[in-house]
């Protein structure tokens, strides 16, 4: 089938970025949004030109590296996919596909299609854990948990930080990730003791970093690859004024977001070189 | 640049007002109380269809409780500042959080609603100044005479005019679509979302915003079918 990419093209976060359209003539529709643009880098190698830079790793939906907008999408048309499970059949013979990065000031451009998402990384360091003491594993069901309940923590724990939530939200908000997070941790046993603090630890780090706020219009929860309900949200923000209300001192800290990059190494490797 | 660039420095953490959630909070429970307003707005204006008699006793009644009407009024009128702060605060904030925008966007889950939280807000708030100015104060009156105290000739007499009536199905209208949203959203930014509750939460906010609506608009177009003298 043949199919015109219309791809965010952008050097480095200094430089101007602009679209390039490149038509391929012979895609496979069996082929994920990522094996196409594998064969589309591989003619540009061909040719001597600059590869379209995109994050992924696993390539089965799981690990959250990969997904960038298409025709103002994220993740593409099909629900609950990310752009790596995302097959060419899906689209129409001699479409043309706008293929552009998440749009996010928390998320600063790095190259083409790939952004810094350390914001989330931030997030997570702030609360997104239980403080166990290390040893032996535990029995098994030690800890009595309804299944109700553990469906409800697997479901937010799906979450894989894609970022598709940010990208889709008009305010680009990371309501629905940081949601995820507290509820997955928050509803269990293991995560009850924390709750309170995690709560506001998380939600001081994401108002920290340059997020909008949740209008609680649900657009997130469309294009999250993993569903999570926007009940989540709202777990949030109950787990976060129920915080506030009992904290009995200003005990959270934050960090400050940063988003330079290390040039620390003794290897001569200049962080936005292009090549 | 070097690893001074990467390393960790620690911030103060927002405080409740200064952090998204803790706006939205404050938005819901706002929103809450305009909400109980204008519930009892449109069943004391319903009177209106009792006649002359019943509408002015009850704008009376609203006058001769000046202890109460006040702290109301103060009440109210700190709903809508701290309302519309917030807005004013989170819209900037969300405008600066997506500096390059999309070339292409499309909305797939979300209610037109929803998304014109922005523009019928403002021009509801417009509305309600000219409402205060036409029929509380009485500064602008076009067509006719402005009565202190006879509130059912004030009402007939300015709906006569038909641009102030057309203003007024638009401007309800619009506060309709605000309800639709916004009546099930507080709930959600108070931390209250079930999913057997919430699906009817939808629906009940379409369901008293289409009413509300319809009950404000039904005086306009009676005064302008001429069911109303």
């Amino acid at each position: 089938m043949k199919l015109t990419l219309k791809i965010w093209r952008q050097k480095n976060r200094g430089e101007k970025g602009n679209f390039v359209s490149y038509t391929m003539n012979d895609v496979n529709p069996e082929m994920s949004m990522l094996e196409c643009l594998d064969v589309l880098n591989e003619t540009l190698i061909e040719k001597g030109e600059e590869p379209v830079a995109f994050e992924h790793d696993c390539r089965e939906g799981i690990c959250g590296s990969c997904g960038f907008m298409i025709n103002g999408v994220a993740h593409g048309p099909e629900r609950a996919t990310t752009v790596c499970q995302l097959t060419m059949r899906h689209f129409k013979d001699g479409e043309e596909l706008v293929i552009e990065p998440w749009r996010a000031a928390a998320f600063p451009q790095i190259k083409d299609l790939v952004v810094d998402r350390r914001a989330f990384d931030r997030i997570i360091a702030s609360g997104g854990y239980v403080s166990v003491s290390t040893g032996n594993a535990p029995d098994g069901n030690t800890h009595l948990i309804g299944k109700d309940t553990s469906d409800r923590a697997m479901d937010a724990a799906a979450c894989i930080g894609c970022g598709a939530c940010v990208a889709a939200c008009p305010n680009a908000s990371a309501a629905l990730f940081t949601g995820a997070k507290i509820t997955h941790l928050g509803i269990l046993p293991q995560g009850k003791p924390e709750q309170d603090r995690r709560a506001r630890g998380m939600v001081a780090q994401m108002n920290t970093e340059p997020f909008g706020s949740c209008t609680n219009i649900g657009e997130c929860t469309g294009a999250c690859p993993k569903e999570i309900p926007l009940e989540v949200i709202s777990a949030m923000n109950r787990d976060y004024l129920v915080g506030s209300w009992k904290k009995r001192d200003d005990d959270v800290r934050v960090v400050r977001p940063m988003t330079e990059w290390s040039t620390g190494s003794k290897l001569k490797i200049d962080p936005n070189a292009t090549s | 640049m070097s690893t001074a660039a990467v390393t960790p420095h620690e911030n103060r953490a927002p405080n409740f007002w200064q952090s998204t959630n803790g706006k939205k909070v404050v938005m819901a429970v706002t929103g809450a109380i305009m909400f109980l307003f204008i519930i009892g707005h449109v069943a004391g204006n319903l009177q209106i269809f009792e006649g002359p008699a019943k509408l002015n006793a009850y704008g009376h009644f609203l006058h001769s409780i000046g202890e109460l009407l006040w702290p109301v009024r103060i009440v109210l009128l700190l709903c809508v500042g701290l309302h519309i702060t917030a807005t004013v605060q989170l819209a900037m904030r969300n405008k600066a959080a997506r500096p390059v925008g999309y070339s292409r966007k499309q909305a797939i889950n979300s209610s037109y609603a929803s998304r014109t939280m922005y523009w019928s807000g403002p021009i509801v708030l417009a509305f309600i100044i000219f409402h205060l100015l036409q029929f509380t104060a009485g500064y602008i009156h076009p067509g006719s005479q402005f009565i202190e105290g006879d509130v059912y000739h004030n009402v007939v007499a300015g709906f006569q005019v038909w641009w102030v009536s057309v203003w007024y199905i638009i401007a309800v209208s619009l506060l309709g679509f605000h309800l639709r949203h916004g009546l099930w959203s507080m709930f959600q930014s108070i931390g209250y979302n079930h999913p057997r509750h919430t699906p009817l939460l939808k629906k009940a906010a379409f369901v008293i915003a289409l009413l509300i609506t319809l009950g404000y608009i039904s005086i306009p177009i009676s005064v302008l079918a001429g069911f109303i003298k």
